[in-house]
C-alpha cells in the first residue's frame, strides 16, 4: 500500500521561507534549539515576557506531547499569543496571571520555575492541578487548532491533508489496505 | 431565474434550502407553482469548496449562537455549538455524507411497538411505510442512491474493507459499501465519485447529491423558483384570520423585507424552525404560531451517536475516499433481549487530523491522547447512529437572554439522553471494539457524540392536533396555510440517517400544497 513519509517535508529553508509572515526570523532559528527564556524567538516577543513565552511553548508540549513532532510547531502554535496579549490587556493578564501560578506552584513542590522543572510528569502534575482554570483551559482549547491544523505537520501523523486538486484517492490508494486477515 | 416582487402573494415561500426545502422548491416549481426560497445562508458553490476541515467549517457551518444546558456531554464540550450542520444554499446537503436508508415499518410506530416508556414521549406516526413506500423510490431515484434503481454499490475504500472483514467475522450479515446518494457511475449530469474524501466539506466533483446543484438549479431553470441567498427569515405573519401572509427576513445589507405569500412553508432544520415559530408569537398566537398543541420545539432527537476508532499495526488510512460508504445493518432490527428498544446502524466514519484532534475526546490532553493521535494513519472508524427515544423535555426554547442581531431570541436546546440511549450507546461501544478486535486492533477507544449533525422532531407530525404540531402532510395543525418540511417533522427518528426520509416526505409534500392549491383549499 502505499504509504506516507513522515519524516519532516519542512527543510530549515522552506520552513524559513512559508512561515516568514508567520513568525519573527529569529523563530525560525530555533529549530533544534532546546525551549527556553534566552532563546531568540522568545526575546523577540513585545508585550509577553519571555520567559513567559517558553513557558507557554514547554506547557504546549506537556499538553499535546507528540515526540516526533520538534519545538518549532508549538513555537509556531504559541507565538501569536503575544499578538494578542499587545492588543488586548485582558488576555495578557490571563496569560502572564496563568504563568506566574505554575511557576509559583512549580516553587512550592520544586524550587524552581515550571521551565526548569526537569521531568515532564512532574509539570503535568502541576498542569493537572490547573485544569479547570481559565488560563490552562483557554491555552488547551487554542492549542486543539493552533498546533493540529498547522498543514507542514499533517505529513508526520500520515494525513495527506487536500486530494480534490490530486484527483482524489480513486489512483492514490482508497482501497490498498493488504494487511487484512483472509477469511 | 425567476425574480418575484415582494408584494406577490401568489408565492409559495420556502424559508431554508437545504434536504427539505429544496426539494419542495423544486417539486412545485415542476408542477408550474411560483415558490421563492428564503435562504440565511451565501451561495457557495462546488469549485470554491475547501478540502480543509477548518476552513470549510468557516466557510459553510451554522455559526450563529445557540446556547445549551443539558446532561449531554455537548453542553459541556461545544456549549454555543449543539449542532454541526450547514449555512449556505443547499443546507446541510452540501455537507452531508451521503447515506441514504428507509424507515423499517415498526418505526413508523413506535409507540405501538416500543410500548409506554417511562420518561419518553413517544407517538406513532399519522402515516405508515405503505404510504411513504411510493415516495421512497421516486426519491432515491431522484437522489441516485446505490444499491437501489440497478444503481451499482460503491467500491469500498480501506476505512471499509477493515469494517467488514472484523464485521464478518464476529457474525455480522448486512455488510457492504451502503445505499449511497453518491454516483457510482455518471448519472443525472454528474460524475463519479473520485475517491476524494472530503464529503464533509462539499462535494466538489458533484457525485454526491445535494440540492445545491441538484433540485435548485433544476428548479431555477422552470422559471418557477427564485433562490434568495443570505435572507435570514425572523417573523412569519399572519392575518385577522389566523392564516399566514408573508415572512418578515433580513437581507444582506440588514435591512429587514417582507415577502408576501400564499402559503409558506418552514424548512430551518430542526433547531431554528420550532426558533421562526416562537419568535412569531402574536396576540392571537401567544405561545408561538401553530403551537396551541404547546409542542413546538419539544421532542428534539439526534439520534443515539457515538464513534469507535480502531488502531491498528499497519496502516489504513481511513481519509482516503468516500466517507461513509460502509454499514453494518445487523444491529438495526428491534430485539428487545439486547436491553434496550429500537436498533442502531454502524457506518464508517474518517475525520482528517484536525477534526481528530477536535473530537476525539473534547477536554482531553496527555500522553493518552497524543499517543491515539500518533496512530491516525493506523486508525479505522466508525459512527453509530441509532434510534433515540423522543421526550418532551429535550427541546429547543427561545434563550432568554441571548438575542441574534436582529434582537431576536437564540435558539437554545436541551438534552437529556434516556436511559435506553445510554443503554443502545453501550451494546453500540462494545460491539464496534468486538469488530476491530476480530480484525487485530491493538487498541480501541469509543469517542462522545459530536455536536448533531441529524436535528429532529422538534415540530412533529401527530394524528391528534394535541400531541403535535404538523398532520400527516406537514401541515400545521393550526393554520392551513402553513407548512413544516424539514427533518422536525419527524415523529420518531428511527435507526438510519434522516435525509432520504425528508427528500420523500418533501416530493410527498409538493403533491398535497398543489393539489390543495388547485382546489382552493389554501
Ligand atoms: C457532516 C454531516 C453529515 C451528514 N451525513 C448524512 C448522511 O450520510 N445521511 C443522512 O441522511 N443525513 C446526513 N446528514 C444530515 C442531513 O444533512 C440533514 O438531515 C438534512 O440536510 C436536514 O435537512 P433539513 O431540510 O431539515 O435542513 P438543512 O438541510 O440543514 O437545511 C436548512 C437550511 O435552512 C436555512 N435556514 C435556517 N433558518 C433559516 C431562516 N430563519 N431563514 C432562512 N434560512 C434559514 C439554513 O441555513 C439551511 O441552509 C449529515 C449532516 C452533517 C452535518
Ligand atoms: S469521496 Fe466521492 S462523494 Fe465524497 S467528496 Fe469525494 S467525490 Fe464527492
Amino acid at each position: 500500500m502505499r504509504e506516507i513519509d513522515r519524516r519532516s517535508r519542512v527543510s530549515r529553508r522552506s520552513f524559513l521561507h512559508a512561515s516568514a509572515t508567520v513568525l519573527p526570523a529569529a523563530a525560525a532559528a530555533a529549530t533544534g534549539l532546546g525551549i527556553s527564556a534566552e532563546a531568540a524567538w522568545a526575546q523577540e516577543a513585545k508585550t509577553l515576557k519571555p520567559a513567559t513565552m517558553a513557558t507557554l511553548v514547554l506547557m504546549a508540549r506537556d499538553i499535546f506531547p507528540h515526540d516526533h513532532i520538534g519545538d518549532v510547531f508549538y513555537i509556531k502554535a504559541v507565538m501569536p499569543y503575544d499578538a494578542k496579549a499587545g492588543s488586548d490587556p485582558a488576555s495578557r493578564a490571563l496569560i502572564e496571571e496563568g504563568v506566574a501560578r505554575l511557576d509559583a506552584d512549580a516553587m512550592d513542590r520544586h524550587q524552581v520555575a515550571y521551565l526548569a522543572v526537569p521531568w515532564e510528569q512532574q509539570r503535568v502534575e502541576i498542569l493537572r492541578g490547573v485544569e479547570l482554570t481559565p488560563f490552562f483551559r483557554k491555552i488547551r482549547g487554542d492549542l486543539v487548532v493552533s498546533l493540529y491544523n498547522q498543514k507542514d505537520l499533517w505529513a508526520k501523523f500520515g494525513y495527506e491533508g487536500s486530494s480534490a486538486d490530486k484527483g482524489g484517492y480513486i489512483h492514490r490508494g482508497f482501497d490498498d489496505i493488504n494487511w487484512l486477515p483472509q477469511s | 431565474m425567476a425574480n418575484f416582487d415582494q408584494n406577490d402573494d401568489s408565492v409559495v415561500v420556502i424559508v431554508g434550502s437545504g434536504a427539505g426545502g429544496g426539494t419542495l422548491g423544486n417539486e412545485l416549481a415542476q408542477k408550474g407553482i411560483k415558490v421563492v426560497i428564503l435562504e440565511a445562508g451565501a451561495r457557495v458553490e462546488n469549485q470554491d469548496f475547501i478540502n480543509d476541515e477548518w476552513a470549510s467549517f468557516v466557510q459553510l457551518a451554522w455559526k450563529d449562537t445557540r446556547t445549551t444546558s443539558g446532561t449531554w456531554r455537548v453542553h459541556q464540550d461545544f456549549p454555543n455549538l449543539p449542532a454541526w450542520i450547514v449555512k449556505a444554499v443547499g443546507g446541510s446537503t452540501v455537507h452531508w455524507a451521503g447515506a441514504s436508508l428507509r424507515f423499517q415499518e415498526h418505526e413508523f410506530k413506535t409507540r405501538t411497538t416500543y410500548g409506554a416508556l417511562p420518561g419518553a414521549n413517544l407517538l406513532d406516526w399519522p402515516i405508515t411505510l405503505a404510504e411513504l413506500e411510493p415516495y421512497y423510490t421516486k426519491a432515491e431515484d431522484k437522489m441516485g442512491v446505490t444499491r437501489t434503481n440497478n444503481i451499482p454499490g460503491l467500491p469500498g475504500n480501506n476505512n471499509f474493507k477493515v469494517l467488514e472483514a472484523g464485521a464478518k467475522k464476529i457474525g455480522y450479515k448486512e455488510v457492504h459499501t451502503g445505499r449511497m446518494a453518491i454516483n457510482s457511475e455518471p448519472r443525472d449530469g454528474r460524475g463519479s465519485c473520485q475517491q476524494i474524501g472530503f464529503c464533509f466539506q462539499g462535494c466538489k466533483s458533484g457525485a454526491k447529491w445535494s440540492t445545491l446543484y441538484t433540485e435548485i438549479p433544476k428548479g431555477e431553470a422552470t422559471g418557477k423558483l427564485e433562490v434568495r441567498p443570505n435572507a435570514m427569515a425572523v417573523k412569519i405573519e399572519h392575518d385577522a384570520s389566523g392564516k399566514v401572509t408573508g415572512v418578515v427576513y433580513m437581507d444582506g445589507s440588514g435591512a429587514l423585507q417582507r415577502q408576501k405569500a400564499r402559503v409558506v412553508a418552514v424548512a430551518g432544520n430542526s433547531l431554528e424552525s420550532p426558533r421562526l415559530l416562537l419568535n412569531s408569537a402574536s396576540a392571537m398566537f401567544p405561545d408561538g404560531l401553530a403551537n396551541s398543541s404547546g409542542q413546538v420545539g419539544r421532542n428534539y432527537m439526534r439520534h443515539m451517536t457515538g464513534s469507535v476508532y480502531g488502531v491498528f499495526e499497519r496502516p489504513v488510512h481511513m481519509y482516503r475516499g468516500t466517507t461513509m460508504a460502509g454499514i453494518v445493518r445487523d444491529e438495526a432490527k428491534m430485539d428487545p433481549s439486547r436491553g434496550f428498544v429500537g436498533g442502531y446502524e454502524l457506518e464508517t466514519l474518517s475525520l482528517g487530523l484536525p477534526f481528530m484532534a477536535a473530537f476525539l475526546d473534547p477536554g482531553a490532553w496527555g500522553r493518552s491522547f497524543t499517543s491515539a493521535l500518533d496512530d491516525y494513519a493506523n486508525m479505522a472508524g466508525m459512527w453509530i447512529v441509532g434510534e433515540d427515544m423522543a421526550r418532551e423535555t429535550n427541546r429547543v426554547t427561545l434563550d432568554p437572554v441571548v438575542k441574534d442581531k436582529n434582537g431576536m431570541p437564540v435558539a437554545s436546546v436541551h438534552f437529556d439522553d434516556h436511559p435506553n440511549d445510554v443503554a443502545m450507546r453501550q451494546h453500540a461501544y462494545q460491539q464496534g471494539a468486538a469488530i476491530y478486535d476480530a480484525v487485530g486492533a491493538v487498541r480501541t477507544f469509543p469517542t462522545p457524540p459530536y455536536p448533531s449533525t441529524h436535528n429532529l422532531g422538534t415540530n412533529r407530525m401527530s394524528e391528534k392536533p394535541r400531541d403535535g404540531v404538523l398532520n400527516k402532510y406537514g401541515q400545521t395543525h393550526d393554520v392551513k396555510n402553513l407548512f413544516v418540511s424539514d427533518g422536525s417533522q419527524f415523529t420518531s427518528g428511527a435507526a438510519c440517517n434522516p435525509t432520504l426520509t425528508i427528500v420523500s416526505l418533501a416530493i410527498r409534500q409538493a403533491d398535497t400544497i398543489s393539489g390543495m392549491m388547485s382546489r382552493g383549499e389554501i
